[in-house]
């Protein structure tokens, strides 16, 4: 087994335990934090069924977006949905036979990485050119962005420009989820999307990106307007009662 | 101070243009810091602590562990811009910190530094800094120009809520000794007397009996304002500014008429004569519930069936979506919940609790169990601003969006020309008055007048476009912002009424006799 085999190899166990090791934490703490008061921005829901409806909204079509910035949502939307499609598309390399709605997608998914860089690319003009947004900017948004744009591109190239040994990828990616390591074939682009995607994985569960299981937990879209109709009441704040009451 | 200019307003269009930004544009607007006799009734220290940095970092941690919005928010915001021309404060001042995004920052980079790991050891990268002098003093001044009015939170695609970060850095400032002179002098005085004004039982009813002589005078018709009646059927509680201040007091007169015209058993009691709870202002969970629980002691005791609140923005809020939780002021308390239950026993579960007047005056309108003669307001052009914390923070009625319709249905049925102000400046989208969450002070007149500008630039719209003369508001923080900053944009100050103004001087009396 090759060095650079044994060091992807590794990186992406690595990878793969910290993002997923990450979140169930940090999504443990969110679902282990109450909400004490009763806050949903009305008009809300006044029913479970119509908060599954907005929130499905809201991450579906980024409803909320929508209503502040038309192009903010277009580039947004754009990227997400493209990055969903291009997401599914890759489960071809982890999945063997292909399941039959992957093979069906393919084609969307082939050219969505196209509306992924566009996306990522308005979104960063925005960060640029909006004097707002300009100020709001950390160096971290701007490398976040670069490291997408990076996949993105590194990933093109490698269905449009030069192709790589797909099939050899694939044994090694099957290898490492079944525990055979398979040799990884060195080519210079391949090597850079699979590095950044690890890094991607990795910074997940400390950086910004943790709106994505954030948005599930924020108490403003996932309430239910029923605060006359039912008490509701935190485990630390029920104790405050018996103190005071008469 | 008073070394601004207001700003200007643009013809012909309903909405202002989203300026440039100017940073620093008002880092030395600051609020007068409380003093000792102002936080030790509250439970906080008298001055700033010594060990304050320490101090503050751990109160962080406290409230990360009891709110989860602020653990969620703190964390998710991904700097889109989306809510970046969203504030009416940075659309009348263009500082960027009144940006709700780089508001948060304030907070979420001392967070980021303190209890993130990327923070913890690449602070550079993510922008998190230690907590200074510098940035506790920005957190003073910045935390304080913002109403708490939860515009941002409508078009923030994870819903995050500037208005709980704000409460919970006012919370840690309170907690280090460093709160707001204006909420906390507040507090303090209901927690004593039981109303914001500070105003005394026997004041009190001097008040109502004048009250009374002078509707007698006009109408010729014995309308009570009766207080601390054991046995009455509701309890109204009302802001302390219905008794004291023009034009809320002709509100209060409203409520009256409208109570007498229905034949309704009603008090109001001098124990708990606020509705206001400006705890929620300053994030104290503790100081909300022993204000709320005035309500549910006058309840008590009073025997009271029902209980009712007169219009009040934020108010409304801690009452529709806090009291029940507070002080089981509310319906549907589990079977061993014995406080709730000691309470909701006694209401009558016919009627929602707490009700908000105006859905009380909607429902007797739709019995007709009042009559109105809208011609009595046909010398006014009505329009309706809708307030911050009722519009996005609450509801009326059992219908999502009832809180917009049903006040304007109270409106027309009391007059004849009403005009609503552009959309995308009403209902979710409201822009707040410039005076609430605790900013409603003379030591932050210019970022009140400054504020006030988008509400303003909407009004001016119709204004000249329909001759409209009349502002109908249910808030005692907008009525009273209204009139003071309405003048700095050249419209005359009396044109601000309580939308039970209009409904007081058109109900018919005695129609019920």
């Amino acid at each position: 087994m090759s060095f650079l085999t044994v060091t992807y190899a590794v990186l992406f166990y690595a990878a793969t335990a910290i993002l997923i090791g990450g979140l169930a934490y940090k999504i443990s703490v969110y679902a282990r934090t109450p909400a004490p008061l009763k806050i949903p921005t009305t008009p809300a829901p006044t029913t479970t069924s119509g908060v599954v409806m907005r929130m499905g909204r809201e991450v579906i079509f980024f409803e909320s977006l929508f209503k502040s910035s038309k192009w903010t949502w277009l580039f947004g939307w754009m990227f997400h949905i493209s990055l969903a499609l291009v997401l599914i598309r890759h489960l071809r390399y982890f999945t063997e036979p292909v399941w039959f709605w992957v093979s069906w997608l393919q084609p969307f998914g082939k050219y969505a990485g196209f509306f992924m860089v566009l996306g990522l690319l308005g979104l960063w003009s925005r960060r640029v050119l909006v004097d707002r947004v300009r100020y709001i900017s950390a160096p971290s948004d701007h490398l976040i962005l670069a490291l997408l744009v990076g996949i993105g591109i590194t990933g093109l190239s490698m269905k449009f420009v030069a192709h790589t040994d797909i099939v050899s990828l694939k044994a090694f990616i099957l290898g490492l989820m079944y525990f055979d390591w398979q040799p990884l074939p060195a080519d210079f682009n391949l090597l850079l999307h699979l590095l950044l995607v690890a890094v991607l994985m990795i910074i997940f569960p400390v950086s910004k990106l943790l709106h994505a299981p954030g948005v599930f937990f924020s108490p403003t879209r996932n309430q239910v307007d029923n605060p006359r109709e039912t008490r509701h009441l935190a485990p630390w704040a029920a104790p405050l009662d018996s103190s005071s009451a008469e | 101070m008073a070394d601004y200019e207001t700003p200007k307003l643009l013809a012909d269009v309903p909405v202002v243009v989203v300026p440039n930004i100017k940073p620093g544009a008002m880092s030395h607007s600051s609020p007068y810091v409380a003093k000792p006799d102002h936080n030790i009734p509250l439970g906080f220290p008298g001055e700033l602590v010594e060990n304050w940095q320490e101090a503050a970092i751990a109160k962080m941690g406290d409230i990360l562990q009891k709110y989860r919005s602020i653990q969620v928010y703190l964390d998710s915001c991904v700097k889109c811009g989306a809510c970046t021309d969203k504030c009416h404060y940075f659309l009348g001042t263009a500082d960027p910190k009144n940006m709700p995004v780089a508001r948060q920052d304030l907070l979420r980079k001392v967070y980021r530094r303190y209890y993130t790991f990327a923070g913890k050891y690449f602070p550079k990268l993510v922008g998190a800094t230690d907590l200074t002098k510098e940035v506790l003093d920005d957190w003073y001044s910045y935390y304080h120009q913002c109403s708490e009015c939860r515009r941002c939170s409508v078009y923030c695609p994870y819903g995050i809520d500037t208005a709980e970060i704000s409460m919970a850095a006012r919370e840690i400032l309170d907690s280090i000794g460093y709160g707001q002179k204006y909420c906390n002098e507040i507090i303090a005085k209901v927690h004593k007397i039981g109303n914001n004004l500070g105003l005394p039982g026997p004041a009190l009813e001097a008040t109502l009996e004048d009250l009374e002589d002078d509707i007698k005078t006009e109408t010729g018709v014995d309308v009570k304002l009766p207080l601390n009646q054991e046995g009455a059927d509701i309890l109204l509680i009302t802001p302390s500014a219905d008794f004291f201040a023009e034009p809320h007091i002709d509100g209060l007169i409203g409520y009256a008429k409208v109570f007498h015209a229905a034949g309704l058993s009603w008090t109001m009691s001098s124990y708990a004569s606020e509705a206001a709870n400006f705890s929620m202002f300053i994030g104290s969970y503790d100081n909300m519930k022993k204000q709320a629980e005035r309500i549910r002691k006058a309840a008590l005791e009073l025997g009271v069936k029902r209980i009712m609140v007169g219009e009040c923005g934020h108010a409304w809020r801690a009452a529709y979506s806090f009291w029940n939780t507070l002080a089981g002021v509310g319906h549907g308390a589990a079977e061993d919940d014995k406080y709730a239950r000691m309470l909701q026993k006694q209401l009558d579960s016919s009627y929602p609790v707490p009700q908000h007047i105006c859905e009380s005056t909607y429902d007797l309108i739709q019995q007709g169990a009042i009559k109105l003669d809208k011609s009595a307001n046909d010398h006014r052009r009505v329009t309706f601003h809708d307030s911050c914390n009722v519009a996005r923070a609450s509801r009326m009625g059992n219908m999502p969006g009832g809180q917009f319709i049903i006040p304007r249905e109270v409106i027309k049925a009391a007059c004849n020309n009403f005009f609503d102000m552009a959309p995308e400046t009403i209902h979710e989208g409201t822009f707040c008055c410039g005076g609430g969450g605790g900013l409603l002070t003379d030591d932050l007149m210019e970022v009140r007048v400054k504020g006030a500008l988008p509400r303003m630039q909407a009004l001016k719209y119709v204004v000249d476009e329909h001759k409209v003369d009349t502002l109908a508001a249910i808030c005692a923080i907008c009525k009273t912002q209204f009139a003071k900053v309405l003048p700095y944009y050249d419209f005359p100050m009396h044109m601000i009424l309580s939308v039970h103004q209009l409904v007081g001087d058109a109900v018919i009396l005695g129609s019920n006799d």
